[in-house]
């Protein structure tokens, strides 16, 4: 008995590992990324192996997890979607009642290991409004439209009152990309922008004063020159000084003189550009924008709506990252917690990245067959 | 359902598909886009302002050093400095410009002496900050440290001496229990601050209310944007945000009634607190014997240190806070007064003490003040007397639930919310906190008679029962108590700070107010052979009526219940806490107080006289009449014969032999 399921399971395993069901070009591009991540994190952290080799055994977590995910047939994760909503849903509530952390609460601590739910969130968002979508008419009505933005609204409200601006975003990003590649109508989508941006004044009023200053520093980063001001400045002299060619690998001064904070997590990108200049980062920005090309195509291609929507909004959230991350650099943008992918160190955002890929995978492994 | 089908039978599989391929071509060209704006953006910064961000670069010598904020000073009532800030010299070190930080330290600690304590907080401290801001290392140098360090200071790139504000305590011991102390920042309360608003603090108020008003008295670090060398040093200040200094505080309390109230115990360990009940401000609170705050500020030597937590009257522990005691007779007026509130009593009911009381149907006896006892008593004499039997017989009529939630309402058994921190709660007996603390849980009628006299688990703090005895003075209407009555901005006015009632007054009748504080001037000025407070004449000279009790607790249970006959003073005094409380004027009361003395024989002779010269020197405060000079008659002790009825002192009441609490009476009620 014991034997068989032991036997099985190596079976699983090897099917896994022999005939992995995985896109190429996705692969291979998420590889070159990593790669790139690690190099970058080897000279912003002061080459540091054991920065480096803990975030490569985290891209290889990540990597078993997408060979694993790929083998999961899209109905199972349809069919498990609303429990994982309500889940990751319910660990959002016993954060926001028990968590703990300095200054923002975002994390549970498991014994082991400490977790944060709203990593989770940015999966199983996207997830529940495909799911919701699936067996309704599309283009969806103002009803199925109200529907969704409660959906997205009760996490992502959990997740900024941690508060966790960036992942909120993120979240609410997701969702709104299903909701988006459902058809909305564009009159339909015109008037929520319009009152979401009669809703700006009210927003402000509830935000926390840190997040306030961190939108007024922006604007003014002169005014706060020991704290996010600061972190403004020295990361646009970082990215100005490396020029179109950069002042090569290893060679950046801002970071290795400390003069960058952060400088293996959020604002890596900022090391990144000093050293490979624009060339670097419009090679990078390619590269990026070949990745989420690839899953809108993965998307084009799935086999029923749940999919398409799920694929699309992964992919399109993955451009959310670069861009607020990659204009939080460059001085374009607040600034807010979300990294650069697969470049900024920090375990559970390059996981949870890898798991939505690996999904990704698992769609296009059951995509539609061409007549 | 049917809208359900039809919606069913609309879903155009295909259509949808078409739709979906629409919009996901859209979206990626509003994403390239977005990437397209993106790369502008580096454009604008790698191409166009290259040429200026690289010399910015190069050029990297500005840096922002933040300059943290004066400490704000604590005056009392008027004006007295009581913390100050002195000037004084550190080392601090800038860590990027180290290059072998274990081995600088080595060869720095040959030059000035660093202990462990400093080496522990600078390497904690090193891993939270940036590699160029400066980390302190030893605080307050010597003359001698600073002469040494620069003759060598070559040696020893990136380490400096730097002007600083220190705390100092110029009253030291007299305030120490009320302003506490600052100590250094330690690694504990780094995980802990805020880094933006301590960036360059390197103290923090550790006790007292250097601790509760830490974030009123910190302010806001202000920063200078310096122009620096290559070895880091500043060459030149480009910009200065000045720091916004923190708020001064003004105690309450009355530096010379404080100095007095100390000066009353003679060293003999105990506690005084004053309150005004109008407001709740709190005008004195000693607690003896004390230390030298200042000691803390930097550092205090182990051997200090030793020698203050060995010293056997513990002179660390704020009695007035922290010391609880069994409040014996001192609760007499409040038991008194539950029973006219309750309308069990009236001022006149009568008792009869004869020496003994009985519970029904029980043989064992509570005992009374005066063997034989002191006849028949009502209310007024009661107080005056301090007869036990009135109290006994009383607190059975109302009952431990009456009784502890009348007690509760003058806040025993809980933190009086004084703005000071490490308040603890004392034991206010009920039915509750037996049940939840004791074994048996059950409660027993014995226990009902003994918490009648303030024995039996019931212990309070000085601050409990000053609060207690100013929240009747002031009418029953309660305040918290407040050290601090004002806050202000530097070169401001003191702005007071607003200390509203805690509730409506807890008084139902005037008319049981006055009686009870009558038979509290009995015990002042009467003339009854049993009066407690006859021999002392507590009330002598002063231009004001005072209403005071006085309380003996006994600190240890007694083991049997026969009549002590010794009436040592030194051998009562090692078994006795002395308490005295007492409001003046008695009518429209302006003081309350409450003295524990840890070693007094009674109540009235050796507190009551504390509690005396606390009025006195308040008086000399108060604009107005300043009585005449009266020395208080200091009594012979008492001979040894107990039946005298010239001055029956008040008697201690722990009369219960230890063993009766635990053995279960079957009369319950």
């Amino acid at each position: 008995m014991i034997d068989t399921v032991r036997t099985r399971f190596y079976r699983f395993l090897r099917r896994i590992l022999t005939r992995p069901r995985v896109d190429l070009p996705l692969a291979v591009a998420l590889l070159a990324l990593c790669c790139a991540g690690l190099m970058t994190l080897y000279s912003a952290g002061d080459r540091n192996l054991s920065l480096v080799i803990g975030q490569a055994a985290r891209f290889a977590l990540g990597g078993a997890l997408i060979l694993l995910m790929s083998r999961v047939p899209p109905s199972v994760f349809r069919n498990w979607t609303p429990w994982l909503y309500i889940g990751s849903t319910m660990l959002l509530v016993v954060v926001a009642v028990l968590g703990e952390g300095r200054g923002a609460d975002r994390w549970l601590n498991l014994g082991i290991m400490r977790f944060q739910p709203s990593e989770l969130m940015k999966l199983t968002m996207p997830m529940m409004v495909a799911w919701y979508l699936h067996p309704r008419q599309l283009p969806p009505g103002w009803k199925d439209i109200a529907v969704v933005g409660a959906l997205i609204a009760i996490p992502a409200g959990l997740i900024a009152k941690q508060p966790d601006l960036g992942t909120a975003l993120l979240v609410s990003a997701a969702g709104a990309f299903a909701l988006f590649l459902s058809g909305m109508a564009w009159w339909r989508i015109g008037m929520l922008l319009a009152a979401v941006g009669g809703m700006i004044p009210v927003a402000w009023h509830f935000m926390h004063q840190y997040q306030r200053d961190r939108i007024l520093t922006m604007l003014n980063p002169e005014s706060d020159p020991l704290g996010n001001g600061w972190h403004i400045i020295q990361s646009q002299i970082a990215v100005g000084s490396g020029g179109v060619f950069g002042k090569g690998f290893e060679q950046g001064t801002q970071s290795r003189l400390d003069f960058l904070p952060e400088h293996t997590t959020d604002f890596i990108f900022a090391v990144f550009s000093e050293e490979f200049g624009l060339v670097g980062v419009c090679a990078l920005l390619v590269l990026y924008a070949f990745i989420i090309g690839r899953c809108l195509w993965i998307a084009m291609e799935a086999r029923d709506t749940y999919s398409r929507l799920l694929a699309g909004a992964i992919g399109m959230s993955f451009f959310v990252y670069v861009f607020v991350n990659g204009g939080m650099v460059a001085g374009l943008l607040p600034v807010v917690g979300v990294p650069m992918p697969m470049i900024s160190y920090g375990g559970t955002s390059a996981v949870s990245l890898l798991v939505g890929f690996g999904v990704l995978m698992s769609i296009h492994a059951n995509r539609k067959v061409h007549d | 359902m049917a809208k359900l089908i039809r919606r069913r039978a609309f879903k155009d599989t295909r259509g949808e598909q078409e739709l979906f391929r629409r919009r996901a071509l859209t979206g990626f060209a509003l994403i390239l886009l977005g990437l397209g704006a993106l790369v502008g953006r580096y454009v604008f910064l790698q191409v166009l302002h290259h040429d200026e961000f690289a010399t910015r670069s190069v050029n990297n010598s500005v840096k922002p050093r933040a300059i943290p904020p004066a400490r704000g000073l604590i005056y009392d009532r008027n004006g007295v400095l009581l913390a100050d800030n002195v000037p004084a010299f550190r080392l601090e070190v800038v860590p990027e410009q180290v290059s072998h930080m274990e081995a600088m330290l080595a060869e720095l600690a040959k030059v000035v002496p660093l202990d462990q304590d400093d080496l522990d907080a600078f390497r904690k401290q090193l891993k939270q900050t940036r590699r160029f801001d400066s980390v302190p290392l030893k605080m307050r140098l010597t003359e001698d440290d600073i002469a040494r360090f620069a003759v060598n200071r070559w040696r020893f790139p990136g380490v400096d001496v730097v002007p600083y504000l220190t705390r100092q305590y110029p009253l030291g011991p007299l305030f120490a229990n009320v302003v506490g102390y600052v100590s250094r920042i330690d690694a504990d309360d780094l995980d802990r601050l805020d880094p933006e608003i301590y960036k360059g603090t390197t103290h923090i108020g550790r006790t007292g209310l250097e601790r509760t008003y830490e974030d009123i008295l910190h302010g806001k670090p202000g920063y200078e944007l310096d122009e620096v060398s290559a070895d880091g040093r500043i060459q030149r200040v480009l910009k200065i945000d000045p720091p916004v200094p923190g708020k001064n505080l003004y105690l309450s309390i009355d530096a010379r009634v404080q100095k007095a109230t100390q000066e009353a115990f003679e060293g003999r360990p105990g506690a005084a607190v004053a309150i005004d009940p109008r407001n709740g401000q709190v005008l004195a609170m000693v607690s003896v014997p004390s230390f030298d705050p200042n000691l803390f500020v930097n550092g205090i030597s182990l051997t200090d240190y030793t020698a203050l937590t060995s010293a056997a009257d513990k002179p660390l522990i704020d009695r007035a806070l922290k010391g609880v005691y069994p409040p014996g007779s001192t609760v007499k007026p409040f038991i008194g007064l539950a029973g006219l509130e309750y309308g069990v009593r009236t001022p006149q009911d009568t008792v009869v003490s004869t020496g003994v009381f009985y519970i029904p149907g029980q043989a064992r006896g509570y005992r009374d003040d005066v063997r034989g006892g002191v006849g028949t008593v009502n209310l007024y004499r009661a107080i005056e007397d301090s007869v036990n039997t009135y109290f006994y017989k009383l607190s059975l009529d109302l009952g431990i639930d009456r009784l502890s939630e009348f007690l509760g309402s003058y806040g025993f058994g809980r933190p009086t919310g004084v703005d000071l921190p490490g308040e603890v709660s004392g034991i206010l007996p009920s039915r509750e906190w037996k049940a939840k603390h004791m074994k048996p849980a059950s409660w027993f009628p014995g226990e009902t008679v003994i918490t009648g006299i303030g024995q039996g688990y019931w212990l309070v703090t000085p601050m409990q029962l000053a609060h207690a005895i100013a929240t009747f003075a002031g009418h029953g209407v309660p305040y918290a108590p407040r050290v601090v009555m004002a806050t202000a901005d530097v070169g401001a006015k003191p702005a007071p700070l607003a200390n509203p009632p805690t509730g409506p007054s807890v008084i139902k009748n005037i008319k049981d107010w006055q009686a009870v504080n009558d038979g509290m001037q009995l015990v002042i000025y009467g003339s009854d052979p049993f009066s407690t407070g006859k021999g002392v004449k507590l009330g002598e000279g002063f231009p004001y009526r005072i209403a005071g009790k006085s309380g003996t607790a006994e600190r240890f249970s007694r083991t049997s219940d026969a009549y002590n006959e010794n009436r040592n003073t030194a051998y009562l005094a090692a078994r006795h806490r002395a308490w005295f409380e007492a409001f003046t004027p008695a009518e429209d009361p302006r003081i309350a107080v409450a003295v524990v003395l840890e070693a007094g024989a009674w109540g009235a002779k050796d507190a009551g006289p504390i509690a005396r010269k606390m009025l006195d020197i308040w008086l000399t405060t108060q604009s107005g009449t300043v009585p005449a000079d009266h020395p208080l008659q200091e009594m012979e002790p008492t001979p040894s014969s107990s039946t005298s009825p010239n001055a029956p002192e008040d008697t201690p009441q722990g009369d219960m032999p230890a063993s009766d609490t635990s053995s279960p009476e079957n009369s319950t009620p």
